[in-house]
């Protein structure tokens, strides 16, 4: 049985890269409480404090907040990518990660080679690895570009391409980004049924959106993040409402806003 | 909690009703490993890193035949396009070896039966050594983008370096054996004697590569200095000068460590032979390098993907 446990969950980004002093100097100043010291005196981003929740099969869960809140984070943190410097992550079952349309395809090697690698990092067999060929090729309607480097594929071609491979293995948990409900509109209708589909055979999901529709619509439990913390947690209509600071039913002002 | 858990039981996604069945739908793919486990926990002692040290390690050797994938497809998509392919690697040390193998031995006044074999392995020996250490320097940065990503073992990309330069390895030993043809040498039984010591050089190039990784992600001063290090090693050790050119200083020679680990592969070959001595130092710096390596991957590991 899948399971997602975060138990107080802290993320601090060291900065190592820029140049520390000056860094400090104006960066304490106006950011104020997202930056901090660790136990060693270095400047760190506060990325994610004190993050707290569980999740267990059929829950859906959904990340609000505004840019730089820790959506990403959290899910990156979920995922293992990022470990955590205070609290545990525990997951259990399959999972996949869905965080950019690149889902780190190497952009020299053609689709083919691409599937391939995707497919043994997912341990398939060759069988079950010819499978997903042709489901990708299939579903992404590339023809013959399937064999040319996807450096050469337009920006189009290569989220089709990573759509269809992301969708065409199905964890226990899904993690997803919201770049995946972005891109052209005839894609999205023929994308959104074979997403929903991976989405309701997942056990678990968690996903980070900015578009409240489709929050009310796929989750059962909202989390609010702000500056890297939990600002409310609940069902979606009701944290929704918080967050948008009006009734989720206004349909002129939910239209103007779902727009912008 | 528990009223939201049951709210979700009741209806798992309100779309589900309303979404038409996928087209491909029986063609989709469960993702193996359902059994998996994952725990990241913030202040574990040595213990427990080093528990996840070795996770990453039997996960790359799990994922081996996506190390062996990667490291092909690397070579292919260098030389996608290129008539020789990896041979052009073949073709440029053929060059050098030739080049600098009738130069040299005009300088130092050698025998060229003698010298060009020994500069032949020397320097195929030497590009193997070298491009570990470059691609190792830059073994964790430039794969920012996957390590973002995906959750890879970070051994994996250490193996895949290794792996690809073992590739590029095998297309340039083919001048050595034209240059031993060429002179008719032929090591017989002591060839043998050169497999231990070849084994020692990839255990040592996995722990080199993931130490410069690591080293070079978190201090970006480093991939510099390593070589201009690599560059003055080339000199001062013998791989372009045979190591009696020193005479009676030549007892100095296995304090470097370079010269251990070149000597115990060309002595069997050039059918010289390796003393214990050669044996016990090379060993011994191999043994340093890994507990250095193993310390330090153990130590940071966890941190490589905020350094990247």
């Amino acid at each position: 049985m899948a399971s997602v446990l975060a138990e107080s969950v802290s993320v601090d980004f060291p900065l190592y890269h820029g140049n520390a002093r000056s860094l400090k100097k104006t960066a304490l100043a106006v950011a104020g409480r997202r930056l901090g010291q660790d136990a060693q005196h270095r400047v760190v981003v506060r990325a994610l404090r004190e993050v707290s929740f569980a999740l267990r099969p059929g829950d859906r869960l959904g990340l609000i907040g505004s840019n730089g809140a820790g959506k990403t984070t959290l899910l990156r943190t979920l995922a293992g990518i990022y470990e955590p410097v205070g609290g545990r992550v525990v997951i259990e079952g399959s999972m996949n990660v869905l965080l950019d349309p690149n889902l780190g395809m190497n952009p020299d090697l053609t689709g083919r080679e691409n599937i391939m690698l995707r497919a043994q990092y997912n341990g398939l067999d060759s069988a079950r690895i010819r499978r997903l060929e042709v489901d990708v090729q299939e579903f992404a309607e590339l023809g013959d570009f399937l064999d040319l480097p996807l450096r050469i594929y337009s920006s189009g071609m290569v989220v089709r391409l990573g759509f269809a491979l992301a969708t065409a293995i199905r964890p226990q948990v899904l993690l997803m980004d919201e770049w995946f409900l972005a891109g052209d509109a005839n894609f999205l209708d023929k994308a959104s049924a074979r997403l929903e589909q991976m989405v309701r055979e997942a056990e678990i999901l968690v996903l980070s959106s900015h578009q409240h529709a489709t929050l009310a619509t796929w989750c059962t439990r909202l989390l609010w993040l702000e500056q890297g913390r939990i600002r409310d947690d609940g069902p979606p209509e009701e944290v929704l409402e918080r967050y948008l600071g009006r009734p989720l039913d206004v349909p002129e002002a939910t239209a103007g806003r779902e727009c912008a | 909690m528990t009223v939201i858990a049951q709210h979700a039981a009741e209806e798992a996604v309100p779309v589900a009703s309303t979404a038409p069945p996928s087209a491909t739908g029986d063609a989709v793919l469960a993702a193996s490993g359902a059994e998996q486990v994952l725990c990241f926990a913030a202040g574990l002692d040595y213990a427990g890193r080093r528990r996840l040290a070795l996770a990453d390690l039997a996960e790359a050797w799990r994922l081996r035949r996506l190390v062996r994938a990667l490291a092909w497809l690397d070579i292919k998509a260098r030389y996608r396009g290129s008539v020789l392919g990896p041979f052009w690697l073949t073709l440029s040390t053929a060059v050098m070896v030739f080049a600098l193998g009738i130069l040299y031995s005009t300088l130092f006044r050698m025998d060229l039966h003698t010298y060009l074999p020994f500069l032949g392995l020397s320097l195929v020996l030497w590009n193997l050594l070298q491009s570990l250490v470059t691609d190792g320097c830059i073994g964790f940065t430039v794969e920012e983008a996957t390590i973002r990503s995906l959750r890879m073992p970070f051994s994996l990309y250490a193996a895949r370096i290794v792996l690809r330069n073992l590739i590029v390895f095998g297309h340039n030993i083919a001048v050595v054996v034209v240059v031993f043809a060429i002179f008719g040498i032929w090591p017989g039984v002591s060839l043998l004697a050169a497999v231990p010591a070849l084994a020692l050089w990839l255990v040592d190039a996995f722990a080199l590569t993931l130490t410069l990784g690591a080293i070079c992600a978190r201090f970006r001063d480093i991939p510099p200095i390593v070589a201009s290090v690599m560059q003055i090693a080339f000199f001062v050790s013998p791989i372009i000068w045979k190591p009696e050119l020193m005479r009676d200083q030549a007892g100095w020679l296995p304090l470097n460590p370079f010269y251990a680990l070149f000597e115990i592969v060309r002595g069997p070959l050039l059918g010289n032979g390796v003393s214990a001595l050669l044996w016990a130092a090379a060993l011994a710096y191999s043994a340093l390098l890994l507990v250095i390596s193993w310390r330090l991957f153990v130590r940071v590991r966890g941190r490589l993907a905020f350094w990247v």
